[in-house]
């Protein structure tokens, strides 16, 4: 590896992470993708995921991103996300509460709405990542 | 005149209200803190965000999205107006409805039906009180701490009244913070999308040989296609940010002055009263001379 790749991780509300890294491995809406630096200029939509990167001190880090887009250039990535939580940072007990009350809601609306349906999916599906990633930790 | 003790109590209830107007200014002032980390912690995602539509926008061309075209007529607007729920905020409020009700009279002269999205109870109040048509009404966000999730939410409705035609344009009423000691009501077209700024030139093509092409993934189109929601959504969030920052400026310049207001007529009464005292005071002397003077003679 010729050096390490500049990495920010942007939200509305704030900067989640903003470090020089080895790897960044994003997950795209088609497939994940790794960036190593010097990469060919490339934007792509985030599903949501988890994202992992190496950082200076060989350390594997995971970043929790509910859905976004990505611009890779050769010297940096910018990962733009509604929201992003580093995984120490997950709130556990929120991610369980907000599990249930989605399982909860899926279960009265069953396709009443289309809108209140995809709404409920998509936060039962950021919960199960939270939790998911949040649990994986050695 | 009034006696020296309704000075007293006048100056006593002066006092007190100086207390609560300097309370005011000081949690406005703490409020405002926060509210200004919010829109620095805004900036950067903004930025990129604008700085990624610009290359995109000029790639994808015009015309691929439903969201940049202009309605060949306008038949049906929404006005997003962002108001503060309180008031005792000087002239706040009222230039924010001001500029919403100059915008009605214009647009009404061309026969157009009007609706309102409310952020704000002032606002909301004013279009109660002149029977404005409310499409809905969010209470309790600007002034207070609010997510991302507030504008993309309300942003999503409005993204979709304009793809299924129950609104031509969407315009948000807000105030813009310039600075501590101004802020100015604004209004923003933000649907259909007004042409995007591309990218700087110089930034392209000077400091940064790679930033010429991307590869997108999906195709730029689809891609544009799902940025151009949330840029509304960046639009609009931005809006009530600068709206709750400017509310809370505009809270702390009015308690400020009122607490000058209340230091000066604690003075002038203090003279007032004293003023009173002592001639009271040499009512009595004159008095006390006077019964001496005639007890001598």
């Amino acid at each position: 590896m010729a050096g390490n790749i500049r990495l920010e991780v942007v939200t509305p509300e704030k900067s989640v992470v903003s470090e020089d890294v080895k790897i960044v491995v994003a997950p795209g809406n088609l497939g994940d993708f790794g960036v190593l630096i010097g990469h060919t200029p490339f934007l792509s939509t985030l599903k949501v995921g988890s994202l992992r990167y190496i950082d200076g001190n060989n350390t594997e880090r995971y970043v929790f991103i509910s859905g976004g887009f990505a611009e890779a250039l050769p010297d940096k990535v910018t990962v733009l996300a509604e929201s992003a939580e580093r995984r120490r940072d997950i709130d556990i007990q929120r991610a369980k509460t907000s599990l249930e009350r989605a399982q909860k809601r899926l279960a009265d609306i069953s396709k009443k709405e289309d809108f209140d349906f995809m709404r409920a999916r998509t936060a039962l599906e950021r919960a199960l990542h939270r939790i998911k990633l949040s649990g994986s930790r050695a | 005149m009034a006696t020296l003790k309704d000075v007293l109590i006048k100056i006593g209830a002066v006092k007190k209200t100086k207390q609560i107007t300097k309370a005011m200014g000081m949690v406005a002032t703490s409020k405002l803190r926060g509210a200004q980390q919010n829109m620095d912690g805004f900036r950067p995602y903004a930025g990129k965000f604008a700085e990624v539509l610009g290359s995109l926008a000029e790639k994808a061309g015009e015309g691929s999205s439903p969201l940049l075209v202009p309605r060949e007529e306008v038949k049906k607007i929404n006005i997003v107006l962002c108001t503060s729920d309180r008031g005792l905020c000087g002239g706040f409020n009222v230039n924010l409805i001001t500029a919403a009700n100059d915008f009605v009279k214009e647009s009404s002269e061309q026969e157009v039906h009007i609706s309102f999205t409310n952020f704000g109870k002032k606002g909301r109040d004013w279009c109660r009180k002149n029977k404005m048509q409310i499409d809905s009404e969010h209470l309790g966000i600007v002034g207070a701490k609010f997510s991302f999730n507030i504008a993309s939410t309300a942003g999503q409705k409005l993204v979709d009244g304009f793809l299924d035609e129950t609104y031509d344009e969407v315009y948000v009423v807000y105030s813009e913070f310039v600075s501590m000691a101004r802020q100015t009501a604004k209004v923003k077209q933000i649907l259909p999308i007004p042409p995007i700024e591309t990218a700087e030139e110089e930034e392209v093509d000077t400091e940064n040989p790679y930033q010429a092409e991307h590869i997108c993934e999906p195709s730029p189109k689809e891609l544009l296609g799902d940025l151009l929601p949330r840029h509304v959504y960046v639009q609009f969030f931005s809006a009530l940010l600068e709206t709750s920052t400017s509310e809370h400026a505009a809270r702390m310049a009015a308690m400020d002055n009122a607490t000058k207001a209340c230091d000066d007529m604690v003075d002038s009464l203090t003279l007032a009263y004293n003023k009173a005292r002592q001639s009271a005071i040499t009512a009595e002397l004159m008095d006390i001379v006077g019964g001496a003077e005639a007890l001598k003679g």
